[in-house]
């Protein structure tokens, strides 16, 4: 848009200036509060979230680290990993529960944070509403899958 | 959005420093500045455009007193809100170089006067007209904290005696002059105006903890709401912004605490 000027007054040449509407040009913010926002929710569930996500993310740093180090330096690095070491290890009932444990919590922890993302940048309801069911959709897969690996896992499958 | 800047007028050329040293000695030594402003007007153009003004100034004057030069020396269609000019009716904030201030408290030295100033409306609330925004939305959510003495019972015959300690609990959120310069600066209430905004849970904080008032639980009631202080992700932009110094993300943290230590 080539705008002259001279600084001041008038400086604005304008190119459509036929006064229509004004409204139809206001800079809008997205989603503005109405009167109507801000009804009372019955429900802890925003709390609850928050403080889920604080406590998980706690006990993760010490589930995932320890994972990490296991894994990639104890032993010989990344090279011991194998069939049989994953075998290994989850013969332990021990090791079930801190992978279950670590597979829900990271799972959970990821889609909430993921949930306040798209509650904060998608504008529109309906994209709001199918990217939560995307979001969920995956999260449930997951989290089903990885518990019955797990679970049924066959240390004898050939 | 496209913005094109409108350039004109010479650059002020070299960074003035002996005015700016004159400044901070307390002598009176003028500069030369270029104020850049975001200009709309919805009647005229459907976008916004930069136009810079120059001006011929003391460093030490205030942000105000050049924008109220321009408007009533170079160009009398500059629209903006300024009442008490000395930072106690909130009229006046808005986005200068980027940070949202009061312009009445803000002086020309200290936003760094080489470089063109730029001054914008505050961001996330409908812009009516060049600088002045539609505060319906902030105050709606300000209405909606309610923010009065809630009381049961009969009323004293005497003022409600209060301690020392008592209001040194809610004291500093008592200093709020809704300027709204704590809301339009955070991110999570440019993405999304439904959230209550800092203003307005800072104005619950001041009743929520005032050992006078009866109504703590409707109001974190309310905030307990989707909207409400579980969106904030305390960026404490909030904090930096506001002119009266109050600790805006603090007053927050304490709402979100008393949620979680009256459930649990
Ligand atoms: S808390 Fe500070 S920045 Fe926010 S509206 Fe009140 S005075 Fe303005
Ligand atoms: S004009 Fe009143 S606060 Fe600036």
């Amino acid at each position: 848009m080539a705008i002259e000027t001279t600084g001041s007054v008038s400086g604005v040449e304008l190119t459509n200036a036929a006064p229509t509407d004004p409204s139809a040009f206001l800079i809008e913010p997205p989603r503005a509060r109405t009167k109507r926002t801000g009804r009372k929710s019955r429900t802890n569930f925003e709390m609850l979230a928050w403080l889920f996500m604080r406590l998980s993310g706690v006990v993760l740093v010490f589930l995932v680290l320890g994972h990490l180090i296991i894994q990639l330096v104890l032993d010989g690095g990344v090279t011991k990993i194998s069939f049989a070491f994953v075998a290994g290890r989850w013969a332990s009932p021990f090791w079930q529960g801190w992978d279950l444990l670590m597979l829900w919590l990271a799972m959970l922890h990821g889609a909430n944070g993921m949930r306040t993302v798209i509650n904060d940048y998608a504008e529109r309801d309906t994209t709001r509403f199918w990217l939560k069911v995307l979001l969920v959709t995956a999260t449930v897969f997951t989290v089903l899958l990885g518990t019955l690996v797990i679970f049924t896992f066959d240390p004898n499958i050939s | 959005m496209s913005t094109p800047t409108i350039e004109d007028a010479p650059q002020a050329g070299n960074p003035h420093s002996a005015g700016l040293d004159a400044a901070e000695s307390g002598k009176v030594e003028l500069i030369t500045i270029t104020v850049r402003i975001r200009r709309f007007n919805p009647e005229e153009h459907p976008d916004a455009v930069w136009v810079d003004y120059q001006l011929t100034v003391d460093p030490k004057i205030r942000v105000l007193d050049a924008i109220n030069t321009i408007k009533w020396e170079q160009d009398g269609t500059l629209t903006y809100r300024r009442s008490c000019a000395h930072g106690v009716c909130g009229s006046d904030a808005m986005r200068i170089n980027g940070k949202n201030r009061l312009a009445c408290k803000t002086l020309i030295k200290d936003v760094s006067p080489e470089k063109p100033i730029t001054i914008e409306p505050i961001k996330g609330l409908t812009v009516l007209k060049d600088l002045v925004v539609d505060m319906d939305p902030f105050f709606q959510a300000y209405r909606d904290v309610m923010p009065f003495l809630i009381t049961t019972g009969n009323e004293p015959t005497r003022e409600r005696i209060q301690s020392e300690e008592d209001v040194q609990r809610f004291e500093d959120t008592t200093k709020c002059i809704l300027c709204a310069a704590c809301t339009t600066s955070c991110p999570v209430f440019w993405n999304d105006g439904q959230y209550f905004g800092p203003a307005a849970i800072v104005n619950a904080h001041r009743f929520i903890f005032d050992s006078r008032d009866e109504g703590a639980e409707q109001r974190l009631e309310i905030l307990n709401d989707r909207d409400g202080v579980w969106r904030c992700r305390t960026t404490f932009n909030c904090t930096d912004a506001c002119p009266r110094g109050i600790e805006v993300t603090k007053a927050i943290q304490e709402v979100k605490r008393a949620l979680v230590t009256r459930r649990f």
